[in-house]
């Protein structure tokens, strides 16, 4: 299914975002040491590694989360060390979270209607009433917004509460409202973490598409070695805290500081 | 009007005649992106144009066959009627059918273009391509997924619309040259080949020409008073006669809309947006909907729930006789009224019926109470009998004369026979010119003074004077002992317990009846729900003490019912057991339209037969599964057998 090899190269272009030299403790405990590596733009880049590598740790420092106590961050060419959260999302970052983190009681419309917030420009004069601009700027986004309906086929769930719905199509719900904010860079945090094989092909599949269909360049976390390895141009893994490989998926599978990791080591 | 479309005998001339008589009236809907997008049949007819030239630019002409491949969608049914305009015949496809299904029908009617819905069926197509020399070009609706795909022979139908649309402007001469084909389309001619689904081996092409079809949908438009104010739902499969006859076909007749659901899943929900006013439903599709209304109820609010059971009764003792025009007291009317109020009106609403003046239901039995409860809430609903070979209408019941155990007897100017063996026979207008490329099997089936049998044994009902379907013809058996053995009855009788989902029952040659059951995960899964029954997957629950408990009650039921009729007395249940797993479509247990292929069953499960027979208490089976994504896997069970007891017929008789 994927593209042919030459047509990557195509694809990819330069480089979206720098991580250079990061470290990030917490107290005494070292969650990442001077990690260093990018992400290019339209690539599909995972970060993988065993429990406690500082994975998740790295995503929310790309997005402005946690503050690293060191190293550059730079983004579109712009370079900083610390970000606040909005500031990353207005500048083009989304994310999923590794426990679903709707408004459960909110249709699987308004959630993603609620990922266009930022994209909304009307004051809140007019949106109080529903009138005039507000009304043409809500059936614009709503046009956006039905246009990922129709890309994740959730046509059937449109009007019902998410908290009702199985995870599977909460997670896709998820993925939905991230890219109503048409990101630059897509960071996911597990994506496929308690799903069946089905659903977990079908999210697959959502990813590709994404990538594919909008351009969108996404960073993933993920467990699942087989999704990671069929599913990522390039992938980095850390392992307590440190980057221990970084590069194509058949290059790391191959790397023995990987498999000693994963495997553990004879000592 | 009826002279006038005497005169129309295809449907591209059909449809410049809506175009002139409705212009301005809706002729397609389809929910897109959220919202109802509506096409009138002037701008139709308009699109059919530039896609009829831009298609002819591809190179298809008179005579070639085009297949269309995918779910309801206003695209596909334009590419059915721009094909027929350039005189080429439109091959639809279940837009389920695996590549093999898709190859073999693609070959068989030696397609040379092929419109598709989607990625999915490009790649489906494409899969089989070096069984297909002949296929020159694909035409697709939906392009998503698609941009990168080599498009040397591939191309959008809106890009095919938009350039024929240029050619149009650019050259009028073109427009008239148009007018010419479509006056050059001739009735006699095939309009469309339907492959049937092969409910007895392969699937067979079956030819229906303009004239006829128009003739066949002229008769039941008129049968039901349908106009141009009417609007039906296409939501049942393209490729399926039922919505090429009762949408297409009397769609173009009477000039009414046609909405297409947003997909498959929306179904219902659309259903109740639109509001149709003509509507079909296969007795599955009923079952399913009651089951659910049912399921609900149980969790609704005591107050809600005693008020629905209460009004629901007060609609069964006099809701069918409302309906029928028969005199009811005035107290039941009025508390009927109320109940509409309350009640019937409410929850028609929500299932989408509101405006539906004439519903018909067909494919197979259903059951009796089934059947009472959708008339009793003031649903018109009526059953049709027929098949592909017939453009579908063989027998439909008027308004006035509706029984649940019937189907009505012959449709306007249909003519039925009974032969020698109980098969039913008949001749009707709309029937079909033969199975394209198979005049073999056209001989078989037609009789020497030029009648179809329908392979379905029957007889008319001395009560009603309607036909009563019992059986395939050949499926119709005989125990042993010379019992008469109609396994559809039997299972038809299971299948209406709301618990089973599918019977299949073996019996013929033996010494007595087994049935094989599947349960309805649904019904069983809220009734383990409500009793804390645990269960991790379909295999636990089917294979749980209490579901069988449950369902021998169900079986004795069966048993009772047939002791009650002395013909089918002796054939009554001796032994069954629960499937480990549903018979699935993808593992060739049912077909396409969800019949079960009872000797294909036996095959497969040929162990559990032996068990059936042999009086052990369980069996080992293990199977092999097709996933949806084509994989295969293996599932093994070790299957439970019950005993059931038979009720003597005799102390029935009393009762009965």
């Amino acid at each position: 299914m994927r593209a042919p090899d030459d047509s990557l190269k195509t694809r990819i272009g330069d480089v979206l975002l720098a991580v250079e030299d990061v470290s990030l403790a917490f107290g005494g405990v070292k969650a990442i040491n001077g990690v260093s590596f990018d992400i290019r733009q339209g690539e599909i880049r995972a970060i993988i590694g065993p429990n406690g590598a500082g994975k998740t740790s790295m995503l929310n420092v790309i997005n402005g989360f946690y503050h690293p106590q060191q190293g550059r961050i730079t983004f579109k060419g712009k370079t900083r060390s610390r970000m606040r959260p909005h500031e990353a999302a207005s500048g083009g970052i989304a994310r999923t979270f590794q426990n679903v983190a709707l408004f459960r009681g909110m249709s699987a419309l308004d959630n993603i209607m609620a990922g266009r917030t930022l994209k909304m420009n009307v004051n809140f004069f007019w949106q109080m009433f529903r009138r005039g601009p507000a009304m043409r700027e809500e059936i614009e986004h709503r046009r956006f917004v039905e246009e990922i309906i129709d890309f994740l086929k959730i046509q059937d769930i449109r009007r019902t509460p998410v908290g009702r719905l199985p995870y599977g199509l909460q997670k896709r719900v998820e993925l939905g409202r991230a890219l109503a904010m048409e990101p630059e860079l897509l960071l996911l945090d597990e994506p496929m973490a308690g799903m069946n094989l089905e659903e977990k092909e079908d999210m697959s599949r959502y990813i590709l598409d994404v990538n594919e269909y909008y351009g969108t360049t996404i960073a993933l976390i993920e467990h699942d070695m087989g999704v990671v390895m069929d599913l990522s141009d390039r992938v980095v893994v850390l392992d307590h805290g440190e980057k221990i490989a970084d590069g194509t998926p058949d290059e790391v599978k191959r790397n023995q500081a990987v498999i000693d990791a994963y495997l553990g080591v004879a000592h | 009007m009826a002279s006038t479309a005497d005169t129309r005998d295809t449907f591209p001339k059909l449809l410049v005649r809506n175009a002139r008589d409705f212009g301005a009236r809706p002729s397609m809907r389809h929910k897109d992106l959220g919202v109802w997008q509506s096409w009138t049949w002037a701008e139709v007819l308009d699109i059919v144009r530039a896609y009829a030239l831009g298609l002819s630019r591809l190179g298809v002409k008179r005579g070639d066959t085009v297949a269309i491949v995918g779910s309801n969608r206003p695209k596909l049914y334009w590419s059915i009627v721009a094909a027929q305009t350039l005189g080429a015949v439109p091959v639809p496809v279940y837009a389920d059918a695996v590549a093999d299904e898709l190859a073999f029908v693609l070959q068989h009617a030696d397609v040379r273009f092929a419109a598709v819905e989607d990625q999915e069926q490009v790649d489906k197509i494409q899969s089989v391509m070096d069984r297909l020399p002949n296929l020159e070009w694909l035409v697709y609706d939906e392009p998503r997924g698609l941009r990168d795909y080599d498009h040397s022979r591939l191309r959008s139908m809106e890009d095919v619309i938009a350039d024929g649309r240029k050619a149009l402007a650019a050259d009028p001469r073109l427009g008239d040259w148009l007018d010419g084909e479509i006056a050059a389309t001739k009735g006699s001619d095939p309009s469309i080949i339907l492959y049937t689904s092969g409910t007895t081996g392969t699937s067979k092409g079956v030819v229906l020409s303009g004239e006829r079809s128009i003739t066949a949908a002229t008769d039941t438009v008129k049968f039901d008073h349908l106009d141009e104010n009417d609007v039906a739902l296409a939501y049942l499969p393209l490729a399926w006669v039922g919505d090429h006859y009762l949408n297409f076909a009397q769609g173009m007749v009477a000039g009414f809309c046609m909405a297409c659901p947003e997909n498959a899943e929306t179904a219902m929900a659309d259903l109740r947006e639109i509001g149709p006013t003509f509507y079909f439903a296969p007795p599955r599709t009923l079952e399913a909907l009651l089951t659910r209304v049912m399921i609900r109820m149980e969790d609704a609010s005591a107050i809600k729930r005693k008020l629905f059971h209460y009004f629901i009764g007060v609609a069964r003792r006099y809701g069918e006789r409302i309906l029928n025009g028969e005199s009811v007291p005035l107290t039941g009317r009025i508390l009927y009224g109320i109940g509409n109020l309350l009640v019937y009106g409410p929850l028609k609403n929500v299932l989408g019926f509101s405006r539906v003046r004439t519903a018909y239901t067909a494919g197979e039995a259903i059951g009796p109470d089934l059947f009472a409860f959708y008339r009793s809430i003031g649903l018109n609903l009526k059953q049709l009998y027929g098949q592909t070979e017939a453009f579908l209408y063989v027998t439909c019941q008027p308004d006035g004369a509706i029984y649940s155990d019937t189907v009505g007897p012959a449709a306007p100017h249909v003519d039925i026979r009974i032969a020698d063996n109980g098969e039913v026979l008949f001749k009707s207008p709309g029937m079909f010119t033969g199975y394209f490329r198979d005049e073999a099997k056209t001989a078989e089936v037609l009789t020497p003074d030029g009648y179809v049998k329908t392979g379905d044994a029957g007889f008319f009902d001395d009560k009603t004077g309607q036909l009563k379907i019992i059986d395939r013809a050949k499926d119709v058996g005989k125990l042993k002992d010379g019992t008469l053995f109609a396994p559809k009855y039997i299972e038809n009788k299971l299948k209406f317990f709301p618990n089973i989902r599918e019977a299949v029952a073996y019996g013929d040659g033996r010494d007595f009846v087994t049935v094989m059951l599947n349960i309805d995960l649904t019904a069983v899964g809220s009734w383990a729900e409500r009793n804390n029954v645990a269960y991790a997957s379909y295999q636990e629950l089917a294979g749980h003490p209490m579901v069988y408990n449950m369902l021998e009650k169900n079986v004795a039921e069966v048993n009772r019912s047939l002791a009650a009729d002395k013909m089918m007395a002796g054939a009554q249940i001796r032994r069954f057991l629960i499937l480990h797993k549903e018979l699935d479509a993808d593992d060739g247990e049912l077909t396409r339209t969800q019949k079960v292929r009872r000797g294909f069953v036996a095959e497969r499960y040929a162990p559990l037969i032996t068990a059936l027979y042999d009086g052990s208490s369980e069996a080992d089976i293990s199977t092999e599964v097709t996933f949806e994504d084509g994989r295969k896997g293996v599932i093994s069970a070790r299957v439970k057998i019950r005993d059931m007891t038979v009720v003597p017929a005799a102390a029935m008789e009393k009762a009965a």
